[in-house]
């Protein structure tokens, strides 16, 4: 097995000195009945060229996005990544690096993480962010329940327009503990048992909301504003929510540097304000020196994850999502302050142009006044229904709301449509006509 | 120092009048290693016999600290925000951690004097 | 200083600046590389994007107009920035990474040429299923691979981590608990444990008793049994466990707690050590999950991502997390809400439907080894172990007599009176080339030395590793105290200042002006 150095020469080698005939005799532990006497009922192992064409076969019977011009969103967006962001990943020391335990002989790691700690921090308008964790909604549950820790309260209000994903993610996670939360919108007034409100900006259906009253209303009474970002390019173009008084971020980071894959991996981003960073989840690097003074990097803070806290930790996490977040910050190098700003705004641009375009159909309604790349159209025929007619036609044109909000019976005609700087304008134009069709 | 009374959870407790200082023993603190950050309690905060009320965290270990005695939390010691080593260099004294204004003058009875703890921390 | 006014080495005027031996402070290959904040200048960009047009926006007046910060580079910079930065990385391409629960093997390359299929990394999670029905056959496979090699009826394959698939199974343990009306208040945990499990077990909202472990390093029955009562909920139990040890009393350790309506929650970090030859589902296990990023060798990345899929008994299944793949006369489909069939189910736990690029990966790995090769990876990851036990047993001291699994424990003993602690020797160890064992865990045997070879090193590359461990040990116990005590000497950093760093902690760069500032 190509994959295997041990050689039966080798084997027999090793068994000699350990004084053993047969590697079974290691297994003496296992009980009689729990031994497996015959093969797993699986097929026989595969050269390379094998493997490949079984798996492409697979990957054959999906339709890429890149295929056809495609307007999906709803969590997740088709960005350009540069080549070479994907080169650097695959570096072996990279690639092939555990968590940096031994600090010495890990800082191309540690430099990363610190760097991409700041960069979330800038862009986000925080003191202060973690090393990454596995997604935006499972990253929105664990501020839930740092916000209920910083407070000590257990009332947690939640916007009715977080997308449906986080929104489960949150109520899954906290199932067993004993916080309140309210699924709510418009959202009621906080009071002195709130621990936090959860809001989304973009919210599921692309609208953007001043947070400004919001954070001031939450601040009076000592609830926090925990603000998720689902389209971390929008950060590039819109006030970030720690301007707006935020306290605690986070962010689904994929749109930046990382691809689709179905849904994962991707990577959630935390911020937070400096007095909080001690209830924060997840790991943190930090910056120290070494003996002879020279800077480096260090996990630090480790007293609040479970390898030491144990039952008392902050949160059970203990991988974060390392690999995204390299590359999430090789893109965001590449971009730079400009890079960002420009690719934000051409994405608010394509968007813009996509539903003027749209609106002048006729059964169509744009429902967004305000958006950055996303925005809902309200249909005349039943919004599944369009999207399998579409597909007929060569355009994947959106999500139906049908299937986030399975339950609401009044967005059957709803459509959230996305647009990024990929979608060209005979994108928007072949889009544009093939609804037109769909809807006469 | 041999004023001190200790706890078997390593804390020391020195009492005038009705007011407990209350700190983490000098054998404590060496088997904690360099202390990076003591959260404390919240003055005014009631609390009973036992209950864990501060967090004492070194580089690779956290420690819970009980509440030796029941009371009222009246004062905390504010330097160990900006200096955690203060509990290094001066358990016993500088590197207090808070002060209670007791409830039940009764309890002191469980605690051990110097002496005692010597024993207790050597076992 | 570099160009930006910052101190690149904070003490450059004090004691013991060995970077001062080159004009540059480089070192041949090692480079010292400033921050990417402090190479940046304004108008530079590593992407050319077209121009924007004139027109007004539609952001509701919430246009960004501030600064945000952020360095602007060319792209060869950016590419020399991170190519000089990952050479101060260890990794197992350049050599054997023996972290004791943690398996890092070799990562196929053809995994990575998969998992980049556009058929397979451009397609949007939000798709219609009619679009992406490889996609959903693909899941289904790896499913039932992954339950064959198991034994066990079911797996939820939506949990992102480890730990995030310990809470999975926990909370579907609790479910089907309170679905008999029963709510239990604690979970037994031996005292060897990973942290995860407690902290686990906490979120889900239950009180955990510490179970002691025997002289032979495996969970004490008879304690184990006096502790079983019908308020436990479940046992969690890692098998073999943190010592590199086989429960081999597990079977009776599932009917005790299965005798007072308990479940067995079996964390599955070292199934590497299983793999082919024993199944859990033979065992009595109720639920595992499985780290597709040890066992199935997606990349450890420097620390994620990962994807811990959940084996699931029949007594568990209807409460896993949604979504899950259907199949039927339409081919493919997916139950993405804990409605209908899936009233039962705990609920969704993160975006979307799983880990999709680790499952590509984990899958092109399985069918690589197929049934004939898979039990190799336990036979020769065991066999490597103790190789390793058997030539160190005697220079070193084993913390509990007989064979091993998958990995080898030793404990301090053997550096008594040295001067030399365990991590001391696991820094000289990095001088040496290696990188060191797990240290310091599990915390129930004193110094720990954890050692996990895997099945991915040749014999010369175990032997060189034995005859170095066997030269340290030498020199320790003839007094070269410093070899240790001030190692890693020949690294690219010395030992790091992990206490100011927690003390006073940096967790950003801020420009130099904010520094002057807040130096005022």
């Amino acid at each position: 097995m190509r994959y295997l150095p041990l050689g039966e020469a080798d084997r027999g080698a090793m068994m000699a000195r350990i004084g053993i005939t047969s590697v079974d005799d290691l297994f003496d532990g296992v009980p009689q009945s729990a031994r497996l006497t015959k093969p797993l009922d699986l097929p026989p192992g595969q050269g390379e060229l094998s493997v490949e064409r079984t798996i492409s076969r697979l990957a054959g019977k999906n339709r890429p996005m890149g295929s056809c011009p495609s307007f999906i969103g709803g969590g997740a967006y088709r960005h350009h990544v540069p080549a070479s962001v994907d080169h650097l990943i695959q570096r072996s020391e990279f690639l092939t690096a555990y968590t940096p335990y031994q600090p010495e002989i890990s800082q191309g790691t540690l430099q990363v993480l610190f760097e991409f700690q700041t960069q979330v921090a800038l862009i986000t308008g925080m003191d202060v962010a973690n090393a990454s964790m596995y997604d935006g909604a499972t990253a929105c549950a664990e501020a839930v329940m740092m916000a209920s820790r910083v407070t000590r309260r257990k009332h947690v209000v939640m916007s009715a327009n977080l997308h449906p994903h986080y929104r489960d993610s949150v109520l899954t996670a906290s199932q067993f503990l004993d916080l309140n939360i309210d699924v709510v919108e418009p959202l009621p007034e906080v009071d002195k048992e709130t621990a936090c409100v959860v809001v989304q900006n973009p919210d599921v259906f692309g609208r953007l909301r001043d947070l400004k009253v919001l954070s001031e209303a939450c601040h009076e009474v000592g609830a926090l504003l925990v603000v998720a970002v689902p389209e971390v390019v929008s950060l590039g173009a819109v006030k970030s929510p720690g301007e707006m008084g935020a306290d605690i971020v986070v962010c689904e980071g994929q749109g930046i540097g990382n691809g689709l894959n179905y849904g994962g991996p991707y990577l959630g981003l935390f911020a937070t304000r400096d007095k909080y960073v001690r209830q924060m989840p997840g790991r943190l690097c930090g910056e120290t020196v070494d003996a002879d003074g020279k800077r480096g990097y260090v996990l630090t803070l480790s007293a609040r994850e479970q390898h030491i806290r144990r039952e008392k930790a902050t949160s059970n996490i203990c991988t974060n999502s390392g690999l995204c977040a390299l590359a999430f910050s090789i893109h965001l190098s590449l971009l730079g302050e400009d890079g960002l700003k420009g690719l934000a705004m051409l994405n608010h641009q394509t968007a813009f142009k996509l539903a003027d375009k749209l609106s002048e159909i006729e059964g169509v309604e744009v429902l967004e006044k305000t958006f950055f790349n996303e925005f809902t159209l309200k249909l005349s025929r039943d919004a599944t229904q369009v999207v399998e007619d579409l597909l007929d036609k060569d355009i994947m044109g959106g999500v139906p709301a049908a299937r986030l909000f399975p339950e609401r019976s009044d967005m059957a005609d709803h459509l959230i449509v996305a647009a990024t700087e990929t979608n060209t304008d005979e994108d928007i134009q072949a889009f544009a006509s093939a609804l037109q069709e769909v809807l006469s | 120092m041999s004023d001190h009374k200790y706890s078997e959870d390593h804390e020391w407790i020195n009492v005038e009048g009705d007011i407990a200082t209350v700190g983490i023993s000098n054998f404590a603190q060496e088997q904690l290693g360099d202390v990076v950050f003591v959260d404390l309690p919240q003055v005014g905060a009631e609390v009973s016999k036992g209950d864990e009320v501060a967090v004492v965290e070194s580089v690779k270990a956290a420690s819970e600290i009980y509440a030796p005695l029941s009371g009222e939390i009246i004062a905390i010691n504010e330097v160990l925000n900006e200096t955690p080593e203060t509990v290094n260099a001066d358990a016993e004294n500088g590197g207090w951690f808070f002060k209670i204004k007791l409830a039940d003058e009764g309890e002191m009875d469980d605690l051990m004097d110097a002496e005692a703890y010597a024993a207790f921390a050597q076992g | 200083m570099n160009r930006q006014g910052r101190q690149t080495r904070p003490n450059e005027d004090g004691a013991g600046s060995a970077a001062k031996t080159t004009f540059t402070g480089h070192q041949a290959l090692d480079h010292e590389e400033d921050l990417i904040f402090e190479l940046g200048r304004d108008g530079q960009c590593g992407v050319d994007l077209p121009a924007l047009e004139d027109m007004p926006d539609r952001l509701g007046g919430l246009l960004r107009d501030n600064e945000i910060g952020l360095p602007g580079i060319s792209e060869p910079e950016v590419v020399r920035h991170y190519v000089r930065i990952s050479r101060n990385n260890y990794a197992i391409d350049a050599g054997i990474y023996p972290l004791g629960s943690c398996t890092m093997k070799h990562n196929p390359r053809l995994n990575e040429k998969m998992a980049r299929l556009p058929g397979l990394a451009d397609i949007h999670p939000l798709q219609p299923t009619s679009t992406v029905q490889g996609a959903l056959e693909l899941i289904d496979t790896l499913a039932h691979w992954l339950k064959v090699v198991t034994g066990m009826p079911a797996v939820a394959m939506s949990p992102a981590a480890g730990a995030h698939g310990e809470l999975c199974g926990l909370m579907t343990i609790r479910a089907a608990l309170e679905a008999r009306g029963e709510k239990r208040s604690r979970v037994l945990v031996p005292e060897s444990a990973h942290g995860t499990n407690p902290a686990t077990a906490n979120f889900c909202g239950y009180k955990i008793q510490s179970i002691p472990a025997n002289a032979s390093g495996r969970v004490d029955l008879e304690a184990l049994k006096a502790a079983v009562d019908d308020d436990v909920a479940a046992i969690m139990l890692t098998n073999p466990n943190t010592c590199g040890l086989f429960e081999d009393e597990v079977i009776e350790v599932a009917k005790a707690v299965h005798d007072v309506g308990g479940y067995f929650y079996c964390d599955g970090a070292n199934l590497n050590a299983l793999v082919g030859k024993v199944r859990v589902g033979d065992l009595g296990v109720d639920a595992m999950h499985i780290n597709l990023h040890k066992t199935f060798s997606t990349p450890h990345g420097g620390g994620g991502p990962g994807a811990g899929p959940v084996v699931l008994s029949d007594a568990l299944k209807a409460y896993a997390p949604v979504p899950w793949v259907t199949s039927g006369e339409n081919g493919f489909n997916l139950q993405e809400n804990a409605t209908g069939e899936a009233a039962a189910s705990i609920g969704r736990m993160k975006s979307f439907h799983g880990q999709m690029g680790m499952f590509v990966r984990a899958l092109t790995y399985m069918m690589s080894f197929g049934c004939d090769g898979l039990p190799r990876i336990a036979e020769d990851a065991v066999l490597s172990a103790n190789y390793v036990l058997a030539c160190l047993k005697d220079h070193m001291s084993p913390s509990f007599d007989g064979y091993c699994m998958h990995e080898a424990l030793f404990d301090e003993h053997f550096l008594d009176g040295t001067g030399v602690s365990t991590l001391d020797f696991a820094k000289a160890m990095i001088d040496e080339g290696f990188h060191p064992m797990t240290i310091y865990f599990p915390l129930v045997v004193h110094g720990a030395m954890l050692i996990e070879p895997t099945e991915s090193e040749s014999k010369a590359s175990l032997d060189e590793f034995i005859e170095t461990m066997i030269d340290l040990t030498k020199s320790a116990k003839e007094g070269d105290t410093t070899r240790f005590t001030e190692a890693p000497r020949l690294a690219f950093r010395k030992r790091l200042d992990e206490t100011r760093a927690a003390r006073s902690p940096v967790l950003r760069w801020r420009p130099p002006v904010d520094v002057a500032e807040a130096a005022e």
